[in-house]
């Protein structure tokens, strides 16, 4: 079961804690806007500077989305992106890159509907290494978590500025792969908290994990990522790189602008520390 | 086996579950808020003194108790089962929306929260919720599909005389599911201020329970009123099903009587096999929306797909995770009504009965036209005449006047 091109998350941990710097994680949304420019998008961000992908399912009802997000999905589903295509553009990317770690990040019901142990099967064969399922919380997660384990898939949970001392060992509990802490309370795209309360925030939760923490949400120019790298193991940007295609009056234009943005982000983050 | 009866056993579980359905399905900023609201709520319902003033606003502000009627002549066309109406259309607002919205912000109160967000489709919610905020004096937010803002202008209006701020939701679809993201998107952002009045019993738990307990009320007026009347309680209860809550506030009091048959109507639209209904659970898949597992409309790949009814208060992708479970176990019973029924059904019960129901709680009627029939004089029927139908007169005049010639013949 345990192929050797397994655990790229952990790898690319140790690979980024032996350089000393914090990696770049970007977000960007399946099939957004049509499918060859995702596909297209997505194939040319590890070049770019990201160390790890976090791919977007599309869903209808994105509810802890902001409006970025919201329409990306949108973008995609009007293209006619369904899990099976999202599935086929893992599988595509993997013949080109077998060693950037890749997350797929949605709402549960689009899981729930292919069934959980058909799509757990279908999303490690395609060289899915994780899964960050956002209302998904601890409370629930076994149902998924429990069988992603035995096809060697991490479950990432969150943390975010409400998940108080009392129910931190709740969320870390099990937790494997990497931590996503949500630094702000919201919807994705919201304004950010000061860098100051966030690093606050990281040192509190370190006390009570070994894990390496990326911290997302509402991080969107060079100047916040490098701030945030400082102290982070990983700098999550998504907003910022869907507004490339709302903005984009051409597919391919979008797809510059985004791979452009990545590799400012990328920069910034190389010289944070 | 899985199921069994439901009788005694705690529901819902820890964990807000009923059966497999219900939960906590939320970002995990929510789940902090969802456990406190849980923990306060717990805390307060039994407290004498917050049932004392929940009793006295009922009484006052409200209206209730509210009538439970015999209707007569609809008895009499139809030559078989007695037939009551519980006259949730005489509270206050027009509906029975009001009673868990007093409730709510009871708990809102208990627990310093200043603002009020809520959804609304139909708007009886939201005027329900805005009524009672300008009861006592609290900040109000209410989020609407801008397409409902269209369908439903005079209960906009009504929100607006009563203080409360409109945002209309064009996102999505700009129906009732979308306004219920956005505002779960403001929850999710202003966690601290803010309390979330979600109108149906639907939502992460403690919702499902809390709603369904404030409802609860008119369940056990019925009781209470065929006790003295009838000096036994009813043989079937009918309500209309569009997330459940009026229908829950009704059955909840007699689920652990087998002998009461429990009768949720849902809302087949244009027909069920055309695909533009309601009925989540004749017509949808269990699925996880709104932060609980339930059944939903939704496409083969599991998007969420548009609801469709006459009644813009049925019209919701969803139903309650106790129904749901209800439904599963074999307890309810649930059916399914058209859009033509419903207004024929609607206009039978103004010529006999001298009351303009709402076009929701015309779907409850609507079966029990064809039910009664079936059954003797001595079975007691006791529909839930949910809301007043007022605010739908514009809806029945332009389905009128497209189909004129085969309606209001009765």
């Amino acid at each position: 079961m345990m192929a050797p091109t397994r655990n790229r998350i952990a790898r690319r941990f140790t690979e980024l804690q032996a350089a000393d710097r914090a990696g770049l994680v970007t977000f960007i949304s399946a099939g957004d806007p049509d499918y060859d420019t995702s596909l297209d998008t997505l194939l040319g961000l590890p070049a770019a500077g990201a160390d790890i992908i976090e791919l977007g399912m599309p869903f209808s009802d994105p509810m802890a989305d902001g409006p970025s997000i919201q329409q990306a999905s949108q973008r995609a589903l009007q293209g006619g992106q369904d899990m099976h295509k999202t599935l086929a553009m893992v599988r595509a990317f993997r013949e080109h890159d077998n060693e950037t770690p890749l997350v797929l990040m949605g709402y549960y019901n689009p899981i729930h509907r292919l069934g959980v142990a058909p799509f757990l099967a279908l999303a490690s064969a395609a060289g899915v290494d994780g899964l960050i399922v956002v209302d998904l919380p601890p409370e629930h997660d076994e149902e998924i978590r429990r069988p992603a384990r035995e096809h060697d898939l991490h479950v990432i949970r969150l943390a975010t500025p409400t998940t108080d001392e009392c129910r931190l060992p709740r969320v870390l509990q099990d937790a494997t792969g990497f931590l996503y802490y949500v630094s702000g309370t919201g919807v994705t795209g919201a304004t950010q908290a000061s860098p100051e309360r966030i690093e606050a925030q990281l040192s509190r939760i370190r006390q009570k994990t070994e894990l390496p923490i990326g911290v997302g949400f509402g991080i969107r120019t060079p100047d916040q990522a490098r701030c945030i790298a400082e102290f982070a193991d990983a700098v999550v940007v998504g907003s910022a790189l869907t507004d490339c295609f709302q903005q984009a009056e051409r597919p391919a234009d979008g797809k510059r602008a985004v791979l452009e943005r990545v590799r400012s982000l990328a920069a910034a983050i190389a010289e944070a520390r | 086996m899985g199921f069994s009866t439901p009788r005694h056993d705690p529901v819902p579980d820890a964990n807000g579950c009923f059966g497999h359905f219900g939960g906590r399905f939320v970002a995990e900023t929510l789940m902090p808020l969802t456990l406190d609201l849980q923990a306060q709520y717990a805390a307060v319902k039994d407290s004498a003194s917050f049932r004392a003033e929940l009793a006295a606003l009922q009484r006052d502000f409200v209206g209730r108790q509210s009538p439970l009627y015999f209707a007569e002549r609809l008895t009499e066309r139809l030559q078989g089962a007695t037939i009551y109406l519980k006259r949730e259309d005489l509270m206050h607002t027009g509906a029975h929306k009001i009673n868990n919205c007093l409730g709510q912000l009871l708990l809102a109160r208990h627990m310093g929260k200043r603002r009020i967000i809520a959804e609304t489709g139909a708007g009886m919610h939201g005027v329900a919720t805005a009524t009672v905020a300008a009861r006592f004096g609290m900040d109000c937010t209410v989020y609407m599909g801008s397409a409902d803002i269209d369908r439903q202008r005079p209960n906009v209006e009504r929100m607006q005389l009563l203080g409360a701020e409109i945002v209309p939701v064009s996102h999505g679809t700009g129906t009732l599911k979308d306004a219920m993201n956005e505002a779960m998107r403001d929850w999710t952002t202003n966690v601290a201020s803010t309390f979330y009045v979600i109108g149906t019993v639907a939502g992460p738990h403690p919702y499902p329970s809390l709603v369904r307990d404030f409802q609860s009320v008119i369940g056990q007026e019925v009781r209470e009123q065929m006790l003295e009347r009838e000096g036994r309680p009813p043989d079937s209860l009918l309500a209309c099903i569009g997330g459940g809550s009026n229908a829950m506030g009704l059955f909840h009091p007699f689920v652990h009587e087998p002998d009461v048959r429990l009768i949720g109507v849902e809302a087949a639209g244009q027909g069920l096999e055309t695909g533009r209904h309601a009925a989540s659970l004749q017509g949808g898949a269990p699925g996880v929306l709104h932060g609980n597992r339930t059944y939903l409309l939704q496409s083969e790949e599991g998007q969420i797909v548009d609801a469709h009814s006459i009644s813009a208060g049925l019209d919701y992708p969803g139903i309650g995770p106790e129904h749901a479970w209800l439904h599963e176990t074999g307890r309810g019973e649930y059916v399914a009504v058209t859009d033509d029924e419903a207004v024929d059904a609607f206009h039978t019960l103004c010529r006999l009965e001298g009351i303009i129901p709402a076009l929701e709680s015309s779907h409850a009627i609507a079966h029990a036209i064809k039910l009664a029939p079936t059954l003797p004089r001595s079975h007691r029927m006791v529909i839930n005449l949910s809301g007043r139908g007022d605010k739908d007169m514009a809806s029945v005049a332009d389905y009128m006047t497209a189909k004129p010639n085969d309606r209001g013949t009765q």
